[in-house]
C-alpha cells in the first residue's frame, strides 16, 4: 500500500517526510518501516534519523554530500530526490514489530500522586484504574522528550486525562497519563503528565551499552507488581535493579 | 599535567561537535552552541576542528595548569588574563606550569572555547565528549564543572616548561565574510503559512529581544508576541539546531544545543547553520532581526564560512610547523 506523504526542510540540513499530522497505527507502521529502510543502507551522511508519531525526519551532514552536487542542485533537492526514490521501493521491515516488555508498576499511592484525581474526574476506583491501565497492550510509536521517553498509546477512554497545566518534578520510573498516552519517566524530570504508579526497571541507565531499553514500534504491558507472587516481587525490588535483570521482561511473542 | 578548576563558573562545560545517531532515542545532541569558535580555538592548537574544548560562559571558571601546555580562546570574549594579564583571544598561547587564567569581565559574545594542543583525556560516552547535563553523561562525570576538577591532558608538553607563558605571535581572522551580521536568516517553517498576515509581517519586521530565560537549550524572544490562524495542535516531529517554534503564549523560542529530539509546538522558521555561530554568541537584552531566505542561500554561506575555516586550518598548521 502505498502511503501519501510530503517531504520539506527543516533548515538547511534537516528534512522531514510528513505522513499528515495524525496518532494512527498504520501511518506509524510506515514511518517506523521506512526508519528501518534507510537505517539500514548505513549511510555515512545521514546524521540522524528521528521516527515519530507520522513523521520520519532526516539529519544530514553537507560537507559530505557536497560532492554528489552538480551546478545549480541543492542538497536538499539531492536528499529529497534520494529519499523519494528509496520510498518508492517496497520494504519488507521485521525488526522490533513483535517484541513485547512487560514493565511492573507499582501503583502504591506513595508512588501515584495523581491516581485519586483521576479517579474523581473518570468516577472510577484505583482497582478500576489499575485493571484498566494493565489490561491492554500499548504499541510505542515514538521515543522522544527525554532520553528513553517513550510515548505509548492508547489507554481507553475510561482512563484518558489531559496533562496537567504547569509541570511538576517528576521521579525516575513514574508513569504517567496524558490524553490517550501512556508512557514512563526515565530520569528525574520536569513534567506534565498525570502520575499512577512507578516501576523499578530502568528504561535507561547511562553504563550500559545500549542505555536505552525500548525502541519504536515495540509492543508494552504493564503489570501491577502487586499480582505477582512475593518471590518474583522480591526480585523486582529494590527500585535500582540492575540492567541484567531487565533482560527477563523482554520476550519474544 | 592536567588543568584545575580552583574557582568554579556559572556553567562550563566540556563540549565537542555533539553526539549524533541517538535521538531515535530521545537522546539530544548537545555539543558546542558555537561550533565556529569552537573549530578556531582547536585549530590555533593544531588540533582537529572536532576536537572537544572546554565550553565557558560568564562568571567563567578560573583555571590553573599544573604543566606547561599550547592552548587557544575563541569566540567570546569575556577579558581572559594569565597571572593577572590581559591575554588576547584567537591567539595560540604556551602557558608554563602554575599559571592561571581567569575571564575579567565580558566584552563580546556568550561563550568562550577553551582548547589544549591534543586534547583532554577524557572517556566518551555513545561516541562524543559532550556533557549530556539531563542524562548526566558525557564530557566530564557529566556535568557542568566544579571547583576542584582536574581534567587531564591527553599529551604532556614535549618542550621544556618556559619561565612564563608566552603568546604565540599570530592571531587566527575569524570573520568569514558575513555580509549581514545584523540579521538572522532564515528559511521558512512548515507552519509558517498559520501566521496571521499581520504577524508574518512583525516577524519579517520587528526588533525581538532576547529574554534573560535563555539557555543552552533554547533563546526566549520577547516583546512582539505573534498570531497563528488555527489552534491545530500538531503530534510530535524532529526537531534541530535553530528551529524557530511559536509557543501557546504567541512568544518565539529558538532551539539551541541542549535543543530536545522532538517537540510539538508549530514551526515557524529555522535559523540558517551558518548563522548558527552568530546566533549561539548572542546575550539576553540583545536585539534579533530575521531576514528570510532559501535552501541554496543557506547551503552557500554554509559551505562559504566552512571553506573560511579551512583556509584558516592550513595557515596555522604552517605557523605551527605541523
Amino acid at each position: 500500500m502505498a502511503f501519501e506523504y510530503k517531504i520539506y526542510s527543516l533548515g538547511d540540513s534537516t528534512l522531514t517526510i510528513d505522513y499528515g499530522n495524525q496518532i494512527n497505527l498504520e501511518l506509524n507502521k510506515e514511518v517506523i518501516s521506512r526508519f528501518h529502510q534507510l537505517q539500514s543502507l548505513q549511510l555515512p551522511w545521514i546524521k540522524d534519523l528521528i521516527p515519530a508519531y507520522s513523521s520520519l525526519t532526516i539529519h544530514y551532514d553537507m560537507m559530505q554530500l557536497v560532492k554528489n552536487i552538480q551546478s545549480q542542485q541543492t542538497i536538499f533537492a539531492w536528499v529529497k530526490n534520494f529519499v523519494e526514490e528509496k520510498l518508492k521501493q517496497d520494504y519488507d521491515h521485521q525488526a522490533s514489530e513483535n517484541e513485547l516488555i512487560r514493565i511492573p508498576v507499582c501503583y502504591d499511592p506513595e508512588y501515584a500522586p495523581d491516581m485519586d484525581h483521576i479517579c474523581s474526574l473518570k468516577n472510577i476506583t484505583r482497582e478500576e484504574l489499575i485493571k484498566e491501565h494493565t489490561s491492554n497492550t500499548y504499541r510505542i510509536y515514538m521515543l522522544g522528550f527525554l532520553p528513553g521517553f517513550a510515548y505509548m498509546g492508547e489507554v481507553n477512554d475510561t482512563i484518558a486525562v489531559p496533562r496537567k497545566q504547569k509541570p511538576v518534578q517528576v521521579h525516575a520510573g513514574s508513569v504517567g497519563i496524558a490524553g490517550k498516552q501512556t508512557g514512563v519517566y526515565p530520569l528525574d524530570s520536569p513534567g506534565g503528565w498525570q502520575i499512577i504508579g512507578r516501576t523499578p526497571m530502568k528504561l535507561f541507565d547511562v553504563s550500559r551499552d545500549e542505555p536505552v531499553m525500548l525502541r519504536a514500534g515495540m509492543s508494552v504491558q504493564f503489570y501491577d507488581e502487586k499480582s505477582v507472587s512475593p518471590e518474583v516481587r522480591e526480585s523486582v525490588s529494590p527500585l535500582d535493579r540492575g540492567a541484567k535483570e531487565d533482560d527477563r521482561y523482554i520476550k519474544k511473542q | 599535567m592536567s588543568v584545575r578548576v580552583i574557582k568554579s563558573g556559572i556553567h562550563d562545560t566540556i563540549q565537542d561537535l555533539g553526539r549524533y545517531g541517538y535521538q531515535q532515542y530521545g537522546i539530544n545532541p548537545n555539543g558546542a552552541m558555537d561550533k565556529y569558535s569552537m573549530a578556531v580555538a582547536n585549530m590555533l592548537v593544531g588540533n582537529k576542528m572536532s576536537g572537544a574544548v572546554i565550553e565557558l560562559h560568564f562568571p567563567s571558571s578560573v583555571f590553573l595548569f599544573t604543566r606547561a601546555c599550547l592552548m587557544a580562546i575563541s569566540g567570546a570574549d569575556f577579558s581572559p588574563a594569565i597571572n593577572g594579564d590581559p591575554v588576547e583571544i584567537n591567539q595560540p598561547i604556551v602557558v608554563a606550569k602554575n599559571d592561571i587564567l581567569q575571564f575579567q569581565k565580558p566584552v563580546r559574545g556568550a561563550r568562550c572555547y577553551l582548547a589544549i594542543d591534543e586534547g583532554f583525556e577524557l572517556e566518551p560516552w555513545l561516541n562524543s565528549y559532550s556533557t549530556n547535563t539531563k542524562a548526566q553523561a558525557g564530557g566530564l562525570k557529566g556535568r557542568a564543572l566544579m571547583k576542584d576538577d582536574e581534567i587531564f591532558f591527553k599529551k604532556d608538553y614535549p618542550y621544556k616548561n618556559p619561565n612564563s607563558f608566552k603568546i604565540l605571535p599570530w592571531k587566527a581572522t575569524t570573520s568569514w565574510g558575513d555580509e549581514d551580521p545584523g540579521y538572522l536568516y532564515i528559511i521558512q517553517g512548515n507552519e509558517w503559512e498559520q501566521l496571521t498576515e499581520e504577524s508574518k509581517q512583525k516577524f519579517m519586521e520587528a526588533e525581538f529581544i532576547i529574554s534573560g530565560h535563555s539557555d543552552r537549550m533554547a533563546y526566549k524572544l520577547e516583546n512582539n508576541p505573534l498570531t497563528r490562524r488555527t489552534n491545530e495542535e500538531l503530534v510530535s516531529t524532529g526537531v534541530g539546531f535553530g528551529t524557530i517554534q511559536l509557543l501557546p503564549d504567541g512568544n518565539l523560542i529558538i532551539l539551541a544545543a541542549d535543543h530536545q529530539s522532538t517537540g510539538g509546538y508549530p514551526r515557524m522558521g529555522h535559523v540558517i547553520s551558518a548563522h548558527h555561530a552568530k546566533l549561539a554568541q548572542m546575550n539576553a537584552g540583545d536585539v534579533v532581526k530575521f531576514k528570510l531566505t532559501d535552501v541554496g542561500m543557506a547551503e552557500r554561506l554554509f559551505f562559504k564560512q566552512q571553506q573560511h575555516l579551512k583556509l584558516l586550518q592550513t595557515a596555522c598548521k604552517n605557523r605551527l610547523g605541523a
